[in-house]
C-alpha cells in the first residue's frame, strides 16, 4: 500500500470534498433525528392507544417500513414517488437537489419505525401496576403518565434509542445510492480521482467511528448517571 | 462430618459471617434459623463453596473445602444442594434432570442412571412424571424433583436453602414430608428454614443466627421452650405473636 | 402492471441464470443464508469471549464489537471492494466482497445475540449445575448453552431478516441482487418507476415479514416450555442489535 499522505486530508481539493461530505452527513443525520423522533412518539402512542384501528395503523406502519431495506426506500422516494406528481412539479423537484430531500424523507420514515418500537418497549417495560397505583391515588390519565410512567419509561428507553441514533448515523451512508453528496459519495469520488485513496476512506472511517463512539459514551454516561431503578 | 473453624466472610465492608465455630456430626439433622439477613443462607452456601470465605476453614469429610487445589466438582457431587427457587433445568425432562449428574459426573451408564433415577422419583412420589417437563409441574412437585436430583449421586450430606419459602402454603407439607423421610433414613441434613414445626419434630439441633453469628445452639425442645439468648427470645416471640409488640 | 410482472418475474427472481451468475431474489436469499451460516461459529466465539471471565479474551472482543458496530456496513464493503485486491493480489468479485463484509458484521451481531442469550439464563441454573458436581465446561455445555441457544432462535431469525436487507447494499457495487435487478428493469421499462419500486418493496416485505412471523411463533412456543426468552434488556446501552440498511 502506498504511504499514507496526511497532507491530502489537510489541504487541497480532496480535503474540501471530504469536509463538505462530512457536513452533508451531519446535516442529514440531524434533520432525520429531529423529524423521526416526534413521528416515532406518535407511532408508539398509536400502538399503545386503546383503539384497535389506531393500533393497527401503527403496527402496519412499523411492519411495512421495517421489513423493506433502506435502499429500496430511498430508490422509491427518489425514482418512484415523483412520478405520482404533476410533471411541472416533478421537473422543479429534480432541478433542485431533490436527492437530499428524498434521502431525508426515506431515512426519517425508516428510523421512526425502529424508534417507535424502542419507545413502545420502554413504556411497556414499566409494569401496568405502576399506572394503576397512580390512578388509585386519584391522578388523572395524563398526570399519571407524566409523573409516574413516562419518567421511568424514559430511563429505560434512552439507551436503545441512542443505539438507534448510532445506527441512523451509519445509515446516512446509504444515501450515496441516490447521489447525495455525503461522506461515502465524496470518498468514492476521491478514490476515482486520485486512483487510490486510503486517506479518504481513513477519514470517513474516523468520522463515523468518532460519531458512534461519542454517542456510546453518552449512552454509558446517562446509564450511570440516571440508572434504571427497579424493585 | 462438617467442621467450621473460625470462619469469617465479608461482602466488601459488610461482615456477613463472624467467627463461626461449629461441628455437625454424621447423621445429624440441623436446622439453621434466624431473622432476615442473619447470614444463614450464606453459611450453608459456604459448605459447598457457592460462597467463598475470607478466613478460617471449613472441613467436609476431612477435606478443606476452600483450599485452592481441592477437587471441587468431586466434593460437590458428595453434597446434595436444594435451592429455594428449585432451579430445575427446563430444557430437560424430569428424568433427564435426575440422570444428568450420574452420567456426566459419575460416569454411570445411561440404563443404570435411568433405573436409579426412577427409584428416587418413586421415593419422592413423582415416578409418574418422569417424562414431563419442569414447566408442567407445580412448585411443590418441582422442589421434590430437585430433591431427587440432588440425591441422584447418593451424597452423604444434604443441604437445603429455604426449600419451602417459594411454595404456596398447601404444597409445603409434601416437601417437608420427603425431607422427614430422608432424616428417618439417617441422612445428614442441614436446613435453613422458617418452618418451626419441622424444626421441632425432625431436627436434632437448632442453630440460631443473627447478624452473622451463631448465638444459640440447642435441642429443639430446649430452644423453643427455653431460649437463652435475648435475641433468640425476641425472634421466637415475634414469630408466635406478631401483633403483640411493646409500644 | 401485470405485463411488467409477467415479462420480468423470472429475471427478478433468479437474474440471468443460467446464462449468467445467479441474481435477483435468489441471490439475495443465498447470500444472506451463506453469510449467516459462516458467521455462526464467529458469533459463538465472540459471544463466549464477551461473557468470559478471562479479561484477555473479553476485552479484545468488546473492542472489536464496538469498532465494527461503529462504522456503516457500506464502508466495510467499500474497504473490502477497493483494498482487498491490493492485499490478496486478485480482484474480488461483488458476491465475495459482500459475503466477507456480511460475515464480519453478522459475526459481531451474532456475538451480541449469543452474549444476551448466555446472560439471559438465570444464574441459579449455573449454580444448580455446579452443585451437582459438573465443572464449568460441563455446566456450560449441558445446562447453559442449550438453554441460551434455544432462547436465541427468534433473535437468529431476526438477524437473518436484517442480513437479507443488508444484501441490498450490493447494489452499490454492482452485485446483481434484487434491488439492482429492479433498477435495471426500471431503466428498460422507464415509464413505471413507482410500480417497479413498489413491487421491489413488496417482495422484500413478504420475505422479511414472513420470517419475522416465524421468529415470533418460535418465541411463543419457547415461552410455553418455560425456557428463557430472547433477552430483552431495555435498560442496557447495547440492547438494540438491530442492524439495518
Amino acid at each position: 500500500m502506498p504511504g499514507f499522505d496526511l497532507q491530502l486530508l489537510l489541504h487541497g481539493q480532496y480535503h474540501e470534498w471530504l469536509v463538505a461530505g462530512l457536513l452533508v452527513s451531519l446535516k442529514l443525520a440531524g434533520i432525520t433525528i429531529a423529524c423521526a423522533l416526534p413521528l416515532a412518539i406518535v407511532i408508539a402512542l398509536l400502538r399503545l392507544s386503546p383503539w384497535r384501528a389506531l393500533q393497527w395503523l401503527g403496527a402496519t406502519y412499523v411492519e411495512v417500513i421495517r421489513n423493506v431495506p433502506l435502499i429500496a426506500h430511498l430508490l422509491f422516494w427518489y425514482f418512484g414517488a415523483p412520478e405520482l406528481l404533476p410533471d411541472a412539479l416533478k421537473e422543479r423537484l429534480y432541478a433542485g437537489s431533490y436527492e437530499f430531500v428524498a434521502a431525508a424523507i426515506g431515512l426519517t420514515l425508516y428510523a421512526a419505525a425502529f424508534m417507535a418500537e424502542n419507545i413502545r418497549s420502554g413504556i411497556r417495560a414499566i409494569p401496568a401496576v405502576q399506572f394503576e397505583a397512580a390512578r388509585a391515588l386519584g391522578l388523572g390519565f395524563v398526570p399519571a403518565m407524566r409523573r409516574v410512567v413516562l419518567p421511568q419509561a424514559l430511563r429505560v428507553t434512552l439507551p436503545p434509542l441512542l443505539s438507534q441514533v448510532i445506527i441512523l448515523w451509519n445509515d446516512t451512508s446509504v444515501a450515496t445510492v441516490i447521489g447525495v453528496g455525503e461522506m461515502m459519495y465524496q470518498a468514492a469520488r476521491v478514490e476515482s480521482a486520485a486512483f487510490h485513496s486510503v486517506e479518504a476512506f481513513g477519514f470517513v472511517t474516523a468520522a463515523y467511528l468518532a460519531g458512534s463512539l461519542a454517542l456510546t459514551a453518552v449512552a454509558a454516561w446517562i446509564h450511570r448517571r440516571w440508572p434504571v431503578r427497579t424493585l | 462430618m462438617i467442621q467450621f473453624d473460625k470462619v469469617n466472610k465479608w461482602y466488601g465492608d459488610y461482615h456477613a459471617l463472624v467467627d463461626i465455630d461449629e461441628t455437625i456430626a454424621k447423621g445429624e439433622v440441623v436446622v439453621v434459623c434466624g431473622p432476615s439477613g442473619s447470614g444463614k443462607s450464606t453459611l450453608i452456601r459456604t459448605i459447598n463453596r457457592l460462597e467463598a470465605i475470607e478466613s478460617g476453614t471449613i472441613t467436609f469429610e476431612g477435606e478443606d473445602v476452600h483450599r485452592r487445589g481441592v477437587d471441587l466438582n468431586r466434593l460437590r457431587s458428595r453434597i446434595g444442594f436444594v435451592f429455594q427457587q428449585f432451579n430445575l433445568f427446563p430444557h430437560l425432562t424430569v428424568l433427564q434432570n435426575c440422570t444428568l449428574a450420574p452420567i456426566e459426573v459419575g460416569g454411570a451408564r445411561p440404563a443404570q442412571a435411568h433405573e436409579k433415577a426412577m427409584a428416587l422419583l418413586d421415593r419422592v412420589g413423582l415416578a409418574h412424571k418422569a417424562n414431563a417437563w419442569p414447566a408442567e409441574l407445580s412448585g411443590g412437585q418441582q422442589q421434590r424433583v430437585a430433591i431427587a436430583r440432588a440425591l441422584a449421586m447418593a451424597p452423604p450430606l444434604m443441604l437445603f436453602d429455604e426449600p419451602t419459602s417459594a411454595l404456596d402454603p398447601e404444597m409445603v407439607g409434601e416437601v417437608l414430608l420427603v425431607m422427614q423421610g430422608l432424616a428417618r433414613d439417617g441422612m445428614t441434613i442441614v436446613v435453613v428454614t422458617h418452618e418451626m414445626g419441622f424444626a421441632r419434630d425432625v431436627a436434632h439441633r437448632v442453630l440460631f443466627m443473627d447478624q452473622g453469628r451463631i448465638l444459640e445452639r440447642a435441642e429443639p425442645h430446649e430452644f423453643f421452650n427455653h431460649p437463652q439468648h435475648p435475641r433468640a427470645q425476641q425472634f421466637l416471640a415475634d414469630i408466635r405473636t406478631p401483633f403483640a409488640r411493646p409500644a | 402492471m401485470i405485463d411488467l410482472i409477467q415479462t420480468y418475474w423470472v429475471y427478478f427472481l433468479i437474474g440471468q441464470y443460467p446464462q449468467g451468475p445467479l441474481g435477483g431474489v435468489a441471490a439475495t436469499v443465498l447470500l444472506a443464508a451463506l453469510a449467516l451460516l459462516l458467521a455462526m461459529p464467529i458469533g459463538l466465539l465472540m459471544g463466549l469471549a464477551r461473557t468470559s471471565s478471562i479479561a484477555a479474551l473479553r476485552r479484545p472482543a468488546t473492542v472489536l464489537a464496538y469498532l465494527i458496530r461503529g462504522i456503516p456496513l457500506l464502508l466495510m464493503v467499500f474497504w473490502i471492494y477497493f483494498y482487498l485486491p491490493t492485499v490478496t493480489g486478485h480482484k474480488t468479485d461483488q458476491f465475495t466482497t459482500m459475503l466477507i463484509a456480511l460475515v464480519v458484521f453478522d459475526g459481531v451481531y451474532l456475538g451480541e445475540i449469543v452474549r444476551a442469550g448466555i446472560e439471559g439464563v438465570p444464574r441459579g441454573q449455573y449454580e444448580a449445575a455446579r452443585t451437582l458436581g459438573l465443572g464449568h465446561g460441563g455446566a456450560m455445555r449441558r445446562v447453559i448453552l442449550p438453554q441460551a441457544l434455544r432462547s436465541m432462535l427468534p433473535s437468529l431469525v431476526n438477524q437473518f431478516v436484517s442480513t437479507i436487507k443488508a444484501t441490498s447494499l450490493g447494489y452499490i457495487i454492482g452485485l446483481t441482487e434484487a434491488s439492482f435487478i429492479a433498477t435495471q428493469v426500471n431503466s428498460q421499462v422507464f415509464v413505471h418507476p413507482t410500480m417497479v419500486y413498489l413491487l421491489l418493496s413488496l417482495v422484500y416485505f413478504l420475505l422479511c415479514f414472513g420470517l419475522s412471523r416465524v421468529a415470533l411463533a418460535i418465541e411463543r412456543r419457547q415461552a410455553r416450555r418455560g425456557l428463557p426468552g430472547p433477552a430483552r434488556s431495555p435498560g442496557s446501552p447495547t440492547a438494540s442489535a438491530a442492524s439495518s440498511a
